[in-house]
């Protein structure tokens, strides 16, 4: 699989934040999207995850099925967390991993794989709180786990670092590393280093041209 | 299917954990229907002949008070950019959300109906045709209401603007509603024309109410 931009341009309304470009992620690849506040990685992100769409250009997934869309294959986790307050850490995830499973083989992980996803997250004491109960740094935890209750090929994750402590962080660029390693995709827009294993890094600069280094 | 009923499920479990929604909305529906009594004065018999229509009234404004959570809490913790990357159409949501809404609101008032019928002297005979038509009506109610619920998603203090939006289109609904009921206590002719058609009023926002809301959605969320 391979993700394909080609001459893409985003506008968030008349005003242009990404111009003509062209960028491939082969399978396997881990991108570190970096840039100064307010450079487009948000909303990069946000256009391969299909919540906007280009104004000019386009996204493609090469050798995925036409039957679905791009947004199908990807996991995406924003700056907020996609949780519930008032259900538990692992109603929370288990929706995720029964919501996803919809029309997909496997059919449905069950409570065997939910119990590994939180052991990996450190997540295990905390199984039967209510989210809102949890710090931001558990909160963020939660909202990563999402990424592990379904498999898809690229994960966008838009800052994930933020509010976790180092042995989380830890946590994460461990599973961008296996992910990858598994043949997988993911683009991450992080201000903090990340210690994935051989990353390429796209640096976005406000205002159209960007220099890939 | 099995996105659906996922969603249709947790939607419906939250509105019973949370209950601020649907306590909100029966509280408002006693009030209403209370109130009218008092500014009316003691006349039973005034009060019983015009209470299918004030019951009805009071319903759908107090279903109406509901609405702008529909979509509202899921876009503001983010569900609802995962849930459209979810396998299930973005048509399937929206109804998946307004089923959820008619269960956990629509049914409820309905069932709480016959309590405020007996404040208002209805006639006994019509307990069986209003309930009737109200039950018919929540689909109508809670479908057409999830268009302007996504219409006003990102408007802050859209609730206004959403009765506003969504009121016209109840017109049908209440006037086969009412309808269906004084046939009914007028004469013994089994379902009446105006039922069937509120029936048919209900069937049709089945189908139009995801369409239109998921286009609406699907703007919101640029």
């Amino acid at each position: 699989m391979k993700l394909v931009l080609e001459q893409l341009s985003v506008a968030r309304g008349a005003r242009p934040i990404i111009a003509g470009l062209s960028f491939t992620v082969a399978a396997g690849e881990a991108v570190l999207l970096t840039g100064p506040n307010g450079a487009g990685k948000t909303t990069l992100i946000r256009s391969i995850a299909g919540l906007l769409a280009p104004s000019e250009g386009r996204i493609r997934l090469e050798g995925a099925s036409e039957e679905f869309d791009l947004a199908q294959y990807c996991h995406y986790v924003g700056h907020i967390n996609a949780l519930k307050a008032s259900l538990t850490v692992a109603e929370n995830l288990q929706f995720w991993g029964d919501y996803y499973a919809d029309g997909q083989s496997p059919p449905r992980l069950g409570r065997a794989h939910l119990d590994r996803v939180l052991d990996r997250f450190n997540l295990d004491a905390l199984a039967d709180i209510a989210t809102a109960y949890l710090s931001a740094g558990q909160k963020r935890r939660v909202g990563l786990a999402r990424i592990l209750m379904a498999k898809r090929p690229v994960w966008l994750l838009d800052e994930p670092t933020v509010s976790l402590d180092s042995d989380s962080a830890g946590i994460i660029s461990g599973l961008i590393n296996e992910h990858t390693a598994d043949g997988g995709m993911a683009i991450v827009a992080t201000h903090l280093p990340l210690a994935l294993t051989s990353p390429r890094t796209l640096h976005l600069k406000p205002f159209h041209d960007m220099v890939t280094a | 299917m099995s996105g659906f009923v996922t969603l249709l499920k947790r939607d419906t479990k939250l509105a019973l954990r949370d209950g601020g929604a649907l306590g909100t909305a029966l509280g408002f529906y006693l009030i209403v229907v209370s109130l009218l009594p008092l500014g009316l004065g003691p006349d039973l018999n005034l009060l019983g002949r015009i209470a299918p229509g004030i019951l009805w009234i009071a319903l759908l404004l107090a279903a109406l008070l509901s609405l702008n959570r529909m979509f509202e809490t899921d876009f503001e913790d983010g569900s609802l950019e995962a849930i459209a990357a979810g396998p299930l159409p973005l048509e399937l949501v929206a109804a998946a959300k307004a089923a959820a809404h008619a269960l956990t609101t629509g049914v409820p008032l309905v069932l709480a109906t016959p309590v405020l019928g007996l404040l208002l002297n209805l006639d006994i005979k019509a307990y069986p045709a209003l309930l009737a038509s109200m039950l018919a009506g929540v689909p109508a109610i809670s479908f057409l209401g999830s268009i302007g619920a996504a219409l006003t998603l990102k408007t802050r203090r859209g609730g206004l603007l959403l009765a506003l939006l969504v009121l016209p289109l109840y017109v049908p609904a209440l006037i086969f509603g009412i309808s269906a009921v004084s046939s009914a206590l007028s004469g013994p002719q089994g379902a009446s024309s105006s039922f069937l058609i509120l029936s048919a009023v209900s069937l049709v926002s089945l189908v139009l109410g995801p369409v239109a809301a998921a286009a609406a959605l699907r703007v919101q969320m640029q």
